[in-house]
Formats: C-alpha cells, structure tokens, sequence
C-alpha cells in the first residue's frame, strides 16, 4: 500500500536496509526547486525546523527589547506604543512562528519514519502548508513598519482596542488567516497519514506515542483554528464593514470577543503541549532503558486532556463579569484537567524509576521539562481558583504561568528532540559537552528570568506596562538579566547545530540503546531520501 | 495558622500578596497559601520519586533497567488521590468565590468608569452621593523620562483620590467609555474588568484607614500602565468632613461655570490650558504636534482653524475606529475652554472663541446624551 509519489518508473524501489537514495531515486531535486517545490516529508520537515528557529530569534529579539525597556523604571529606549507593539508580536510570533511550526517539523520528519510509512497522505498539501507561513511571517513583520507601527493589542488581540488600531492590525489579521490554513492542512495530512498509511501490523495502540500526540493534536487544530479565523474575521468587519460584533453601541458585545477567540486558545495552549508531551514520551523512555510507564493510559489522559481542553475556555475571563454559577463550572472543570495531566507526569516518572538512567543532553532537556512544566501547572492551578485569580489575572503571575508551560515545558521539550533525532536526521552526532552547556545555561537563565515574575504578579505588577513602580525594580532587574542571558545561550543553540550537520562525528544506525522505535531500528542515520517505498515487516 | 506566619512575613519582602485590608483579602491570602503549601508537599514526593531515580538507578552505577510498565492500583491511587485533593481545594473556593460575588446591600455605591487613560468616579448612593471627579496620574512626565528623580509613589498616584469610609460594603459599579479597562486594587482584593457599554459590579469592605493603590489591569492602549488608582479609606467623621468640603467645592465650581456667565477668550484659554494637560497631551503632545501619523498635530490642523461646528463635534464625539475618543463627559466649561486654547496657541491664531453655551447647544442640549452624529459608546446598560 505504497503511496510514494515519486517517479516509479526507474525500477528501483527503494530497499529500507540499504537507503541509497541518489542510487535509487536518479532525479533527487536540487537547488532551489528542491525546497520550493518538495513533496518530501523530510525536506518539508527541515524547512519547518529552520522557519521556526529563524522566527525564535525574531521573536527572542523582540523579547530582548522588551527586557531592556523593563530593565529600570522609567521610559528609556522605547514609546509606550511601541512597547505595546513588542509585546505584541513577540507572542504572535513565538506562538504562531516558532513553537507551533517546530513540532510540525517534528511530526513531517518523524511520524511516516515512525509508522512505516514512504511520506505524509498529501505530499504536495505538504509543500503548501509549509510555503504559506514565510508570506504570513513577513505580513508580522511588516506590520512593524506601516503608518502607526504594530498594532499594540497584545497576542490575544481583544475588541474593541483592536477596532482602534491601525493599518497593521489589518497585515495582521490576514497573517492569522494564512498561519490558520497552514495549520488546518497540515492537520487534514497528518490525521489521514496516521488513520490510514501505518504498516501492517502497526496497530495504533502500538505506535509510538509521539503519533498519538500528534492525532489527537490535528484534531484539536480543526476544531479549533476556525474559530480564531471566525474571531479575528469578525474584527476585520468591525473595522471596516460597519459591523458592531463587539461594539455595544451597535448591540454587541466586547466580551464575545473574548468567548470565542479564547474557545480556540485554550485548546491552543494544548496545541503547543500535547506534541510537546509526546517528545518527552519517546525520549525519556530511551534514556530510561525502559518501556514507558502505562502506555495506554498516556493516551487515554492525552485523549481526555484534550477534549476537556473545550470545555475550560472560561477560566481566561474570571474577571469579565460573568454570572457566578459560570465562575463556578470554569472552575471545577479546569480544576479537573489538573487529574490526567497529573497521571501523565507520574507515568514519565515511573518510567524512569528502576530504569537504567544516562543524561545526555536530549535526556537533560526532558527532566528540565518534567520538573519545569510542573511548576507551571501548580502557577496554573493558583491560576485556576477564582478567588485567587481575582489577584492573578492580568499580572506577571500569569506571565510567569504561561512561559514556564511554554518555555521550560514546550521549548525545552523541542530541544530534547532536537539534540535526540539530530543524529538520525544528520547522520552526525552534536558535541555533547556544548549541549550539556545549552542545557545548563538556559535552565538557569530561564528561571532566573522568570521565577522572580511570580513574585512581582502577586505584589501588585500589572502585564503589557512598559513602566512600573519602585517596589518592583529589583526583580525586574533581575528577570531582564536572566532573559539576556537566554537568548545568548540559544546561540550556543545555533552553533551546536550548524557544527553538528557540518563536521559532527558520525552517528550510529541506532544511536541511543534504549530507542525502540522504527525510525532507529529499521533505518540507516541518516535515512534515505525516501524511506519505507515498502513497508516494513513487524510482528 | 502556623503556617500562614511565614507567608505574611514574605509579604514584606515583596514575595507574597500585599497585606490585605478586607476580610475577603484575608480569605484569599490564606486560600493562596493553602494552594501553594498542597503544592510544595505534591512537588516534593513527586520529584523526590525522580530525583532517587536520578541518583539510585543510573545506568553509570550499574543499575539494571526492570520491566514493568504498567501497576493497576497505583494507578488507580494516584488518578482518585489527586481528585480528593482538588475536590478539597475547591470547597473553599467556592464558599470565598459566593461571597465575592454577593454585591447586595451595600452603605455606598460608587461607579468607577475607565477611560483612555484615566478613571472618572460617580458617587451614586449613600452619604457622599453625587460626589463626581476624574482620577488622573499625578506623576510628572519628568520622573517618567529620566530627568526628575522618581517620587516614592511614582506611577502609583491620582491628582484626586477616591475617598470611602472604613467599615462600610462600598459597591462598585465598573464600566469603560471606549475600550476594555480593569479596576483593580489589590489590598482590598477587588479586580473587575471594566467593558463599554455594560455595567459590572463588585465590592469591598475596608478594615483599617490608609492608602491603598492599584492600576488598570486589561491593555487599553498605549498609556495602560499610567492610569493608576488611589482608594483612601477614613474613619466615619474624616469621610463626612470630606463629603462636606467637596460638596462646597462642587457648588464653588457650579458658581464658577454658571451657564450664563460671560467668559473672556483670555479666561477661557488659561482654563484650557489646564483642560489639555490633563486630558490631550498625552497623545497630541504639549506643542501640539501630536505624533503622526497615529496622533495627528492640532498646530496647524484643518479642525483646529476650520469651522467651530467641525472642532466641536470631534472632540465631542470622536473619530470612530481611532483612538480619538470622544471627550463629552468633560462639562460644557471645560470643553469650550480646551477649544478656544486650540484654536489660539502654537501655530493656531483664529482668535475664536467657544463658549459653554454653544458646546451645550452642540450636544443638543443634554448635558451627555449621544449627539445624532455617531456616538464612541452607548449609555451605561443597568445590569
């Protein structure tokens, strides 16, 4: 049930123990038509990893601007609208630009290598998905520089500010659009792959839970990004076409926006954490020697994570006014997802406990995850109550909350895969020394920029100020010093990885003893241009 | 209780909530402490499970992996354990959450509107009714870029503090002229978003006098973090001597702004002078140049030496879709006198002159009514 679309007419198939691929495949694209027009899963999934670090830096920059300007009291290098206009896009482009498209680089790269399959359903969709996000990036980028600058509205982009903003709010909007349909095609090929493309004898309760991270994940990207599209489409209307969706004077209501564009971002949230957790669900057992603990019960609290990652939306609008019998059921029901998040935490450490622990880098990364991501549950769980959000919301407590979960949760688990698949994509092993020395140092930037957050949310620091009060300098001070410092590790990053596919020693077929999946035990490091043109033999 | 001890201690250090002054702000720093404790003692058995792992079961001191990966009843325990704890968490969550929401029966009520970027306050009911000012930061833009040294309550100070008694339910209503604000003051553990054009509620009942300050707490724009809150509770007698002198004050200004009174263009651009500092130069700047292309210049502009009735009707009313918003709950004074001053400074040389009459005509004679032009946000909505 090959579905290889590449030209068969050579004779050869590809033979999955030996991968030659220039042999096999005679007219291997090059040049610039070998990534403009590719329709290989693995190509597809380097341009999502470069995109998406290139748009880390962007965002890491604009991060960095951010720190300065907080650094002391005062209005030093920038306007209060530029600041806005900072912080802004900093988290459209972290969410949108880096973090969502580097787990679609991961599933491109790994989920056909995993289930035994030549390449995604749809390998031209493929090539779309990916070429629609460099145009969306410049939209955000050249948001910055039309009359007015970026529009200062925040990430989240609430009505009715956003009916006052100018022309940059529009390059924005159509930006959400395309990041949108990006995401909803890549969904539609990675669901169709997985129900449909695996080997025989790849049951989906057998294959590795990276690719039911990444089902249940497509799924939530369907149901979900359509309504940002409906959100962001009702504002551009607002704006332009006399529509009063959010405007109270014309009967609507600024709060819908908030219901609905928050019905998509909660799920969102899981979005970013779900692939995230799958990472982590291939790499600690690998560092472990061990099977992972209570396989099916991951996808079951997956599963049920997210679907109740719908039913929770509320808890972002505490403050807005709603009846309390509605506080209420936002409350229990966010408090509930505490539970299967919880199991999967303790199933990651059963698996490790008797194990046979080693610590390399990928390995590093994923117990900062596990550690780091924890706490920002508990924040989450402070978050979560009410009466205390009451004093949260709307500070750097909340700040704080989403960037360990986002940060030391998804980023870190992105660089535990990085470092861990590296020497399967490359064929080259990186320097472990100097990622032991990206692990160390980010770990110990990031809390150093972000604990001390806590602290400035729960003594009164409102978010999106670009000034604040003497009682709060001292940890701000601190909290931008952490933050330079992390974003002068990640070029450590940068080098370790650009020294890696230049010059890195060679790798093994199966580099780490206790990997267990097909892409490490059935193909070559690297693999072949196409891999598995006939599925493999599994028992 | 013993327990709280530490936590109250760090609230001097900055590290925990601000001492709360309502028994509502109590029962949250305590809720927030209870929360924080469950999760020290959950972080500490889960993590020091892998940190043993971390030490005992490496591979470098020989240990050997085990199989298993899967146990039916410690999964079961650490799926029904965690439920308890969060079904324990939620009880007082609830009972604390009812009475936050329970805004009934109240001694004073006090509306609270934002605008961009200041509060207005409304003395609606109880002693004091009537009562009605706006709050804007008092901290110069001096201390702000560097060139004055930063006062001890830099960013955190109004021109006029919203005064209430000590020990009475003060209910306040919270709304928005333009865009979405938040009222928050976090000693007396009140945040309430405030939306244009609907009203919420929320209330608070002070335990001790003092100053008790907070900010805005939802982005509304470029000056969000500079429209800050001053709440200063009094004893009973303080707070009747106040009600007092501004109710004299008020009839002072009355007086002063009669309807019928003949202003000068002179007495009217001193007044507007004032007017603008405190209402436009944030956006259209002290020389008038404002900062193109987001905040036009009025030095020059087309509104500002056109005709009257133009200039009138945008600052009544606004640009809709700008951050233009309308100024018409300034008094008819006020506004007549920022126009003559715009209309006669920099580079402006009409020698107009707007007087409160015609603003009041302009309006169409209701004091703030919607004008049949569009208007920036409807009426108040009761509840």
């Amino acid at each position: 049930m090959s579905t290889a679309t590449h030209d068969t007419t050579h004779g050869h198939a590809d033979d999955v123990a030996h991968g030659h691929d220039d042999h096999a495949h005679a007219h291997k694209p090059y040049g610039m038509m070998r990534w403009l027009g590719s329709t290989n899963h693995k190509d597809i999934g380097t341009m999502y990893l470069w995109f998406s670090f290139t748009m880390f830096m962007v965002g890491g920059v604009m991060a960095m601007l951010i720190r300065a300007e907080l650094f002391q009291p005062g209005l030093q290098i920038l306007t209060p609208e530029k600041f806005n206009s900072m912080t802004t896009y900093h988290g459209l482009i972290m969410v949108f630009g880096a973090i969502m498209p580097a787990f679609v680089g991961f599933a491109n790269w790994l989920i056909p290598m995993q289930i035994g399959a030549p390449d995604m359903a749809f390998p031209r969709m493929n090539n779309l998905s990916f070429w629609l996000l460099p145009p969306a990036a410049a939209l955000l980028i050249a948001a910055q520089f039309v009359p007015g600058g970026g529009a200062g509205v925040g990430w989240t982009m609430y009505a009715p500010l956003t009916t006052q903003a100018g022309p940059a709010m529009d390059l924005t909007i159509f930006a959400v659009h395309i990041l949108g349909m990006s995401s909803i095609m890549g969904s539609i090929n990675i669901i169709t792959t997985i129900l449909n493309m695996r080997a025989p004898g790849m049951g989906l309760m057998k294959m590795p839970l990276f690719c039911w991270t990444w089902l249940i994940t497509a799924y939530l990207l369907v149901a979900s990004m359509p309504v940002l599209a409906g959100a962001v489409t009702m504002t551009l209307t607002d704006r332009h076409f006399g529509t009063s969706f959010f405007n109270a004077a014309g009967g609507g209501d600024p709060v819908l926006y908030q219901h609905i564009f928050w019905f998509f971002g909660h799920p969102e949230v899981y979005i970013i954490a779900i692939p995230a957790f799958g990472v982590i669900s291939q790499v600690i057992p690998a560092f472990s020697r061990k099977p992972l603990f209570g396989y099916a019960s991951m996808v079951y609290a997956t599963a049920s994570i997210a679907i109740l990652s719908f039913l929770v939306w509320g808890h972002h609008m505490y403050t807005t006014g709603m009846p309390v019998e509605t506080q209420l059921y936002f409350m229990y029901a966010t408090t509930v997802i505490a539970v299967p998040t919880g199991v999967k935490v303790f199933n990651w450490v059963a698996t490790m406990w008797k194990g046979s622990l080693s610590f390399e880098t990928p390995m590093l990364f994923a117990l900062g995850f596990l550690f780091l991501f924890s706490l920002g549950g508990f924040t989450g769980l402070h978050s979560g109550n009410v009466p205390v959000d009451v004093q949260l919301q709307d500070t750097y407590y909340v700040v704080a909350h989403f960037h360990y979960v986002m940060v030391a949760g998804a980023l870190f688990s992105a660089f535990a895969g990085i470092y861990f698949w590296l020497p399967k994509w490359t064929g080259r092993m990186y320097n472990e020394t100097l990622g032991k020395w990206h692990f160390w140092l980010s770990l110990i930037f990031f809390n150093v920029a972000f604990f001390v957050q806590h602290f400035l949310g729960l003594a009164g620091m409102p978010r999106r100020v670009p000034d604040y009060a003497l009682q709060f300098a001292e940890f701000n001070a601190i909290s931008s010093i952490g933050a330079f410092g992390f974003g002068l590790s990640q070029l450590l990053f940068l080098y370790v990885v650009v020294k890696c596919i230049t010059s890195g020693e060679k790798a093994l077929d199966k580099q780490w003893e206790g990997a267990d999946s097909l892409e490490w035990t059935h193909l070559p490091s690297p693999p072949p241009y196409h891999s598995f043109v006939t599925p493999p033999v599994l028992k | 209780m013993l327990l709280m001890v530490p936590a109250v201690a760090f609230a001097e250090y900055k590290l925990n909530l601000q001492t709360p002054n309502t028994a509502l702000g109590h029962t949250i720093f305590e809720l927030h402490t209870v929360i924080t404790w469950i999760c020290v003692v959950i972080f500490i058995i889960v993590f020091g499970f892998m940190f043993y792992a971390v030490f005992a079961h490496r591979k470098s001191v020989g240990h050997k992996a085990a199989h298993f990966h899967e146990h039916f009843w410690v999964e079961v325990g650490w799926t029904i354990v965690p439920c308890i704890i969060l079904v324990a968490m939620a009880w007082p969550a609830t009972k604390a959450l009812i009475q936050l929401r329970d805004t009934s029966e109240p001694d004073l009520t006090i509306k609270a509107t934002g605008y961009q970027w200041k509060w207005g306050y409304d003395y609606i009911k109880g002693e004091g009714e009537g009562i009605s000012f706006f709050a804007t930061l008092a901290t110069p833009r001096a201390q702000i870029e560097g060139t004055e040294k930063k006062g001890e309550h830099y960013l955190l100070e109004t021109d006029v503090n919203v005064v209430v008694p000590v020990g009475k339910k003060v209910r306040v209503l919270v709304t928005a002229a333009d865009v979405i604000h938040a009222w928050w003051v976090p000693a007396l553990a009140v945040k309430q978003d405030a939306v244009p054009g609907f009203i919420r509620d929320t209330w608070f009942k002070a335990t001790e006098p003092g100053i008790f300050r907070g900010q805005c707490a939802e982005l509304c724009g470029k000056d969000h973090g500079f429209m800050p809150i001053v709440v200063e509770v009094k004893s009973a007698a303080d707070y009747s001597a106040w009600v007092a002198s501004q109710k004299a004050n008020m009839k002072k200004a009355a007086v002063a702004d009669a309807p019928d009174k003949t202003w000068t263009l002179d007495e009217l651009k001193t007044r507007g002078e004032k007017v603008y500092g405190a209402n436009c130069v944030a956006c259209h700047q002290p020389n008038g140049m404002g900062t193109p292309p987001a905040f036009p210049p009025l030095s020059g502009s087309k509104i500002a030496t056109g005709p009257k009735g133009d200039h009138l009707a945008r600052v009544l009313n606004g640009k809709p879709n700008t951050a233009m918003a309308s100024f018409q709950h300034l008094s008819d004074a006020d506004i007549a006198a920022v126009i003559t001053y715009e209309r006669n400074s920099w580079a402006n040389k009409t020698g107009d002159m707007v007087t409160p009459a015609e603003v009041k005509a302009a309006r169409g004679g209701s004091q703030t009514g919607a004008t049949a032009a569009e208007p920036a946000a409807a009426a108040p909505v009761a509840k």
